[in-house]
């Protein structure tokens, strides 16, 4: 069984997307693939299962609304962010912060508190 | 306790037990022993429209080179009550060993303020800039698309302490942008000195945020008040030296202290101090 954390990057600067995806991939429980453009986005978010989207810099609004609509049709419990500075210094908390939102929802979910 | 309660606390418990990032870099002067989540000092004192944070909880970690405090999470230190003030996100107090310094990396999509409080900070980025800034020296960068920097101590002999403030940018994705302002420090005894604004024909490096930071250095016995600029916006106070009294809130050298829902602040000097003042929009 996979426990790992799948992570979607999705950026429009090549080299900024490849920092962040070295980043992520440092950390032995999380997997980061990325995407520069829509279609490529779109097309790795069929083929394999996501936990979790990073919206990274460059991407404009309207390909955001679009794969929020795309992918939740896909799976309905995908969280979505926005990723802000380029990987350095956030990257960790934005995705922690989500992690701990989602074991406290399972948790809720468990206890039906 | 009754069931209810007690299922509470243990979401709680897991809550800090998925942050280990959090416990990893202790918080300096916080010697208490661990025996159980509520026998540990408060980190955040919050009432109805003003939050508290002592220097002495904020986020500290020793890279050797580098040694950082952080008002708000970042990096490996995180905490969940402690993300944000509004815009502001990102607090950093960096004191950074001769010659040392951040190598090269990437950044976008926030506002980057950079003040030095003593020592010499020497800037390199994608974008042609190289630049030195120094005490009386403020620094902007909006990152926007995309910028890769790099920032080290310019001097081998001593260190640099600066103060590093990111904040959320009101529109993503604009075109990377520098600027670099000297300020006269006599212009802010006993007066508070607007370093940045959202407006490019204002005192202060531009920001591209409804944000409007202040310097001031008061001389004890000086009292004044500060007006909000924009209605809902907060304002973020960050003690650089000395003591305070802002809204009836003592305050000592590195405290944070954020209020909301005010038109007017007053700010009363209990010695000679020097604080910052960040008003950003708490939406």
């Amino acid at each position: 069984m996979d426990l790992s954390v799948n992570i979607l990057v999705i950026g429009r600067h090549p080299q900024i997307l490849e920092t962040v995806l070295r980043l992520i991939n440092t950390q032995q429980a999380w997997k980061a693939i990325g995407a520069l453009t829509d279609n490529e986005a779109v097309e790795k978010f069929e083929r394999d299962n996501f936990d979790l989207v990073l919206i990274g810099g460059g991407v404009e609004e309207e390909s955001e609304r679009s794969f929020k609509n795309e992918f939740e049709k896909i799976n309905p419990q995908i969280k979505m962010i926005r990723h802000y500075g380029g990987g350095s210094g956030l990257l960790f908390n934005e995705i922690q912060e989500v992690l701990t939102r989602i074991s406290v929802d399972q948790w809720k979910g468990a206890v039906k508190i | 306790m009754n069931r209810k309660e007690f299922i509470k606390t243990a979401l709680s418990t897991s809550v800090m037990l998925t942050t280990t990032g959090a416990s990893q870099i202790e918080a300096k002067g916080n010697h208490h022993p661990i025996v159980g989540f509520e026998h540990l000092p408060p980190k955040t004192i919050t009432t109805m429209n003003t939050v508290l944070h002592k220097a002495n909880t904020r986020g500290h970690a020793n890279h050797g080179w580098l040694d950082t405090n952080h008002t708000f999470s970042f990096a490996h230190y995180y905490d969940p009550t402690r993300v944000q003030f509004g815009a502001l996100r990102v607090l950093n107090d960096d004191f950074v060993d001769g010659g040392m310094g951040f190598g090269t990396h990437p950044l976008d999509n926030m506002e980057i303020i950079s003040i030095p409080l003593s020592g010499d900070l020497e800037h390199k980025d994608s974008m042609g800039n190289v630049a030195v800034i120094k005490q009386n020296d403020v620094q902007i960068m909006s990152a926007g698309t995309g910028i890769y920097h790099s920032e080290y101590n310019k001097n081998k002999d001593k260190k640099v302490n600066f103060l590093q403030i990111w904040v959320f940018p009101k529109v993503r994705n604009i075109e990377p942008r520098y600027d670099q302002i000297n300020f006269r420090p006599e212009d802010r005894v006993n007066k508070l000195q607007q370093i940045v604004s959202p407006s490019k024909t204002d005192d202060g490096v531009w920001i591209n945020q409804d944000a409007w930071f202040h310097l001031g250095n008061l001389k004890k016995g000086f009292a004044t008040d500060y007006t909000v600029n924009q209605k809902g916006n907060g304002v973020y106070a960050f003690v650089i030296e000395g003591d305070l009294t802002i809204h009836d809130q003592k305050l000592n050298k590195r405290d944070g202290f954020g209020v909301w829902d005010v038109d007017k602040l007053s700010i009363s000097a209990d010695s000679d101090a020097e604080v910052l003042l960040m008003e950003v929009p708490m939406n």
